[in-house]
């Protein structure tokens, strides 16, 4: 039922509107993210309620604790757990809405900026990861691509291993090749862009797997199409068709399928941050969640939500202009 | 991984790009690879006993950290258990795992779906959101969320690999159903007259639930994956046990002096999810075309 | 002209990897400077992969082979040679079906015109942008400036297939190889396009048309060559093959043209016996004959039927505007527009599908438009429905015995037909009772829409619905399931809404005709009164724009003079 003809396509595009409609979508999206962001929280905040066990006994260290009836009682009041749940739920959200995380029951601190700073080592391994990750499976794209024969399919081999290897194994064969045999690089991340090397190579060889087939798979999918064979009639050479033409119609669901590779990433951080004894969320949110710190593990969560959201709505975004078709949609 | 196939569900029926002799010998051997590193995975989760006659778990502390050789194929653990023997016997774990977190995460995934694709307006809106707040926190970050507020051990940690892959299954699912829901074949069923019931059964269910064995093969891989890395942080099977994950863990203790302990658990856990992918890949391949002709 | 030929092809063949028979088979033909020869065939015939040999373009897995192929006298190159990229675009340039996936969707489409200059001229790059503005111009592209910017998506059918024009003009080659150019074309659209290409010839450049159509021949080329199974089976000036085709194939084209053939006469050519005489048109088992309209209740009737579709940002798109029909009892009523007019939606609306806004459907004189879904079931056996892409129209899981045994259980009325079993319904759409265990992918589209017409009829309906029946099939193709249609009719008594953009098909089947444009019926009649006298002036620039063979011969040059 497509319309080769419309005539609405006829009439000269009206810009400020066009302006208007993605403004619009980019806040549609965003106040799509701000709903989910308070329903995980709210989530969190009844499942912890739902569950035996009181939390009291979290802050106090476990629930093997000695602590007297008074100290309960002291907590209790200054953790506002002797409210009615309804009220406790409010008053959470309303500080979860300025970012107030409240104390970690572990460390006895401000959740906020405790969190905050391992927010930035998790965002420098992810993006510094998926830039690798593209990089490389660009490259390999390009390289096995129209190749035929043995090259391709050990290519496409490999591929399926890297996209099958988990994060925590792929880390300590690196450690045990690159650092404890070759020497070439530390085992565990130290300061600065050596320390980095390790922890962004695990995270982004799996990811380069995936974009791998992918492309691979568009890739061919793009040359039987017939504006390759207008090109060609050009007199296009053959870089040209791939470089000017074929090339952005193969990034295109890579493209797509960013926001989530971000997020197998920030997934993967978990795994890569604790071998490599990195700071960052995923490390954070590991030893919260083994001693129930649970205002770490909310701020944890809702942090990564966030970040998330974001990193979705702007690989759209890039996806939308990229290709206006998917606007259209 | 989900996502991808997502797509290729997507696009149905569409004329398969001409293939090269390699490449198709390349799919069919790897299929056949698969098939028989499966059945040798299957064997050992079934009947460890045929491929090893020692036990997993009997110490030798004099044997401690022996590198591979013929009599210990892939060396000895600090306590000098043989780790070959291990390996087999922590495939019934971990496959069970595997197993039970995907059926765990597709039957969530279907009552979502089947909400979203046929519940009316009210029960899309519920099961999109829903599916949208999973997928806010990305893997093994709904995972431990879900293990702190539910505690670590083997059941928890399988209950938090299904949940954080029913989201997409969720979405494939549902997407799935609205195509059929929408398809000319519906359409023309409810031209002729079918009752709506007739026509859900008969065309739209098994249209839209081909794909969840796909789905689920695939899965399966991905699950284990998953799941080791939950044993290997610690939160899923507690280390003296056989379980691919949880060796890998106490192995790393040993990563300078003992490289065997960290190379074959972990060399099971990769064929035994490329395998699973492997095959899920080549069924997609097959009920595509079997679906058409 | 010049006596030596600016292309000349010696007995090409064209052979693909393990297929029985060559693509191409010792094919031979001359073009001249300022001539259009226009290589006619049916799907399958050779005549694309022709075209692409011509630009060294042969899929990896053809052998070509050849004693002479020269453009201005020198040899073409060999098939992987580098030269190839001197002559693409610079000596010959090429056009393709349809813009929107020929041209990258993912570019401007005034880059991909510069692309050709950067490549072929040493224009700097102030002076390409100039030239891209004055080529989208030359073409006939209104206000070159923005469409240089926007995508082929953006573009209308008509105006994108200008600027894929535009690129293979840009480097100005003396020869142009145009494949089914305007194929995807509204007819008006065409009209326009067809005449841009003709105009071309005027600067001397000569072209090649690759078409299936024949009328579109009769307007444009100068000489035709009829390809049929990689053979050029009859060639000559165009006036002649057309006016006196010696070939079977030359002529069973022609006769599968619907537009001049009146209603009722069988278009293939065997069926018509010796002589081009009207079968009698006696109705069999008494059903109503399409010529005399039966008395009665309409089979359908909507009556003041309108629908809007509400949009995010504009107005609500009126898509049907107080659309009031009438299909006579074993009658068939033409509607007839252009793609976005709003048959489809009429097509909907009349089978229940979509719900009108206002305005009454009636159903052999019952109420049908107002009744709710559950009530109209009972109902539905006796309204089916035809659609132009029937492959989408059957669960890929089915066998075709499946699906024809689904719909014969449709029947509830508890009358027994004429066709109450699968093979009886086989037999009734010509096709062999082997096909039953197949599954419809693996049928010909002219097969697949026989056992779409089967489905159809299954439940005993007394009235089809044709939402572009034949649209997607060739011209034989398409010759064979109008005449089955045309034969069921007349055995059924049937009545047709028979929804169509080919007015040609439309003149061929129709008794009554309804034109529509924008939601609106502009005119409705009886078939011929609205072909011979139209009143409209929307249905007269339609039927103006139609290609007709046997009208005035190159009836698109006369703007130019």
């Amino acid at each position: 039922m497509t319309d080769p003809s419309d005539p609405t396509a006829e009439r000269l595009s009206t810009r400020p509107a066009a302006r208007l409609r993605s403004l619009a979508w980019v806040a549609r999206r965003l106040g799509g993210g701000l709903f989910v962001l308070w329903m995980v929280a709210t989530v969190i905040f009844f499942a912890l309620r739902l569950i035996p066990g009181d939390p009291v006994d979290a802050i106090l260290g476990g629930p093997g604790s000695q602590a007297s009836a008074e100290a309960v009682a002291q907590i209790r009041v200054e953790y506002g757990l002797d409210q009615p749940l309804i009220v406790q739920y409010f008053l959470a959200m309303a500080k979860l809405a300025v970012a107030d995380f409240g104390t970690s029951y572990a460390l006895k601190i401000a959740v906020a900026p405790y969190v905050l700073t391992q927010l930035w080592s998790t965002l420098v391994l992810t993006i510094a990861s998926l830039v690798v990750a593209w990089v490389l499976a660009l490259a390999l794209t390009m390289v096995t691509s129209g190749r035929r024969g043995p090259a391709r399919a050990v290519g496409s081999g490999l591929e399926l291993l890297a996209a099958a290897v988990p994060h925590f194994w792929l880390a300590s064969l690196l450690i045990i090749v690159l650092s404890n045999t070759l020497h070439w690089l530390p085992p565990i991340s130290v300061p600065g862009p050596l320390g980095l090397i390790l922890p962004v190579l695990t995270l982004a060889l799996p990811l380069t797997g995936f974009l791998g087939q992918l492309m691979r798979e568009s890739l061919a999918n793009a040359y039987e199409q017939p504006f390759v064979v207008s090109a060609r009639a050009r007199g296009e050479s053959e870089w040209g068709v791939r470089f000017r033409h074929v090339l952005r119609h193969a990034a295109l669901p890579g493209i797509s399928l960013s926001g989530w590779a971000f997020g197998s990433l920030l997934s993967g951080a978990v795994v890569v941050e604790t071998i490599f004894a990195r700071p960052g969320l995923g490390r954070t949110l590991l030893s919260a969640v083994s001693i129930r710190d649970i205002p770490v593990v909310t701020a944890v969560a809702l942090l990564s939500a966030l970040t998330f959201i974001i990193v979705t709505v702007a690989t759209d975004a890039i996806d939308r202009i990229v290709d206006p078709r998917v606007a259209k949609q | 991984m989900t996502e991808i196939l997502a797509g290729r569900l997507g696009r149905g029926a569409r004329a398969t790009p001409a293939t090269t002799g390699w490449q198709k010998l390349a799919g069919n051997s790897g299929a056949f690879v698969a098939i028989v590193a499966l059945l040798f995975i299957l064997t050992a989760a079934l009947a460890p006993q045929l491929l090893t006659t020692a036990d997993p778990d009997a110490v030798a502390p004099v044997d401690a950290f022996q590198s591979p050789s013929p009599a210990h194929l892939f060396g000895t653990d600090e306590s000098g258990r043989d780790v070959y023997t291990r390996v087999v016997f922590g495939a019934a774990n971990s496959l069970l795992i595997g197993i039970a977190a995907t059926v765990v995460g597709l039957g969530l995934a279907l009552v979502l779906g089947l909400l979203g694709g046929l519940g009316g307006r009210v029960g899309d809106f519920v099961s999109t959101r829903v599916v949208e707040v999973m997928f806010a926190l990305p893997g093994l970050l709904l995972a431990l969320v879900f293990i702190a507020i539910a505690g670590p051990g083997v059941v928890t940690s399988t209950v938090a690999v299904g949940l954080s892959t029913a989201p997409g299954y969720a979405r494939i699912i549902r997407s799935q159903l609205r195509s059929v829901r929408n398809s000319g074949y519906v359409e023309a069923a409810t031209v002729l007259g079918h009752s709506r019931l007739r026509i859900v059964v008969q065309h739209i269910l098994p249209g839209a639930l081909a794909p969840i064995f796909v789905l689920g093969t695939l899965g399966v891989g991905q699950a284990i994956v998953w799941a080791s890395s939950l044993g290997f942080l610690g939160l899923g099977v507690a280390p003296p046990a056989a379980e691919w994950g949880a060796m890998l863990s106490s192995g790393r203790t040993y990563i300078d002096v003992a490289w065997w302990l960290t190379v074959f658990p972990g060399l099971a856990i990769v064929a035994t999810a490329a395998s699973f992918t492997v095959l899920g890949r080549a069924l997609n391949e097959r009920t595509r075309q079997g679906a058409i002709g | 002209m010049t006596d030596q030929p600016l292309l000349s092809v010696q007995n090409l063949s064209v052979h693909f990897e393990r297929a029985p028979a060559p693509a191409v088979d010792g094919v031979s033909f001359d073009v001249r400077a300022g001539e259009c020869l226009a290589i006619v065939g049916e799907s399958g015939s050779g005549k694309s992969v022709t075209a692409r040999t011509l630009l060294g373009l042969a899929p990896p897995n053809a052998h070509v082979s050849f004693d002479a192929l020269t453009l201005l006298g020198e040899p073409l190159p060999s098939a992987r040679s580098r030269r190839w990229r001197t002559i693409r675009g610079a000596s010959i340039g090429l056009v393709l079906q349809d813009a929107l996936v020929s041209l990258d969707p993912l570019r401007p489409v005034g880059r991909e015109i510069d692309d050709v200059l950067r490549l072929h001229t040493t224009l700097t790059h102030a002076q390409r942008q100039q030239r891209v503005l004055e080529l989208l111009d030359a073409v006939g592209v209104p206000n070159p400036a923005l469409r240089a910017r926007q995508r082929s998506g953006e573009l209308s059918g008509g105006l994108r297939q200008r600027a894929l024009i535009a690129t293979a003009l840009a480097a100005g080659p003396p020869l142009i190889i145009a494949d089914e150019p305007t194929t995807a074309l509204d007819v008006t659209v065409q009209a326009t396009v067809l005449s841009l290409l003709r105009s071309l010839t005027d600067t001397g450049t000569a072209f090649i048309l690759i078409t299936h159509d024949l009328a579109v021949v009769s307007q444009v080329a100068d000489r035709v060559a009829v390809m049929s199974q990689g053979r050029i089976v009859e060639s000559g000036e165009t006036a002649t093959v057309l006016n006196a085709p010696v070939a079977f194939e030359t002529q069973q084209l022609l006769a599968s043209i619907p537009v001049d053939v009146p209603r009722g006469v069988p278009l293939r050519i065997h069926e018509r016996g010796p002589t081009l005489t009207t079968r009698p048109q006696q109705p069999v088992g008494g059903s109503a004959s399409a010529s005399a309209v039966a008395a009665g209740a309409p089979a359908l009737e909507l009556t003041a039927v309108s629908r809007r579709y509400p949009t995010r940002t504009d107005e609500p798109i009126q898509a049907l505007d107080r659309v009031s029909l009438t299909l006579d009892t074993g009658t068939t009523l033409g509607l007839v527009g252009q793609s976005g007019s709003g048959k489809t939606t009429i097509a909907r609306i009349a089978l229940g599908l979509e719900t009108a806004d206002s305005g009454g459907i009636r159903l052999n004189g019952e109420q049908w438009g107002s009744l709710s879904a559950h009530e109209r079931r009972p109902l539905r056996h006796t309204l089916g429905a035809i659609y132009q892409d029937p492959l989408s129209s059957f669960d890929p899981r089915l066998t075709v015995e499946r699906i024809l045994f689904d719909a014969l259980r449709a029947n509830v009325s508890g009358e027994t037909s004429q066709l109450s079993t699968v093979d009886e319904l086989l037999d009734a759409v010509d096709l062999p009772r082997s096909l039953k265990n197949r599954r419809p992918l693996h049928l010909s589209g002219g097969q697949r829409q026989r056992v779409a017409i089967a489905r159809a009829l299954a439940p005993a309906p007394r009235t089809l619905l044709c939402d572009e029946p034949v649209s997607a099939l060739d011209v034989s193709t398409q010759a064979r399931v109008l005449d089955l249609m045309d034969d069921l009719q007349r055995h059924l008594g049937l009545s047709y809404l028979f929804i169509s953009h080919d007015l040609g098909v439309i003149r061929h089947m129709s008794d009554t005709v309804a034109v529509i444009n924008e939601g609106r019926i502009v005119e409705t009649g009886l078939a011929e009164e609205i072909f011979t006298s139209p009143k409209d002036p929307y249905t007269r620039s339609l039927i103006a724009a139609l290609p007709r063979v046997h009208g005035p011969a190159r009836a698109l040059s006369t703007p130019r003079e």
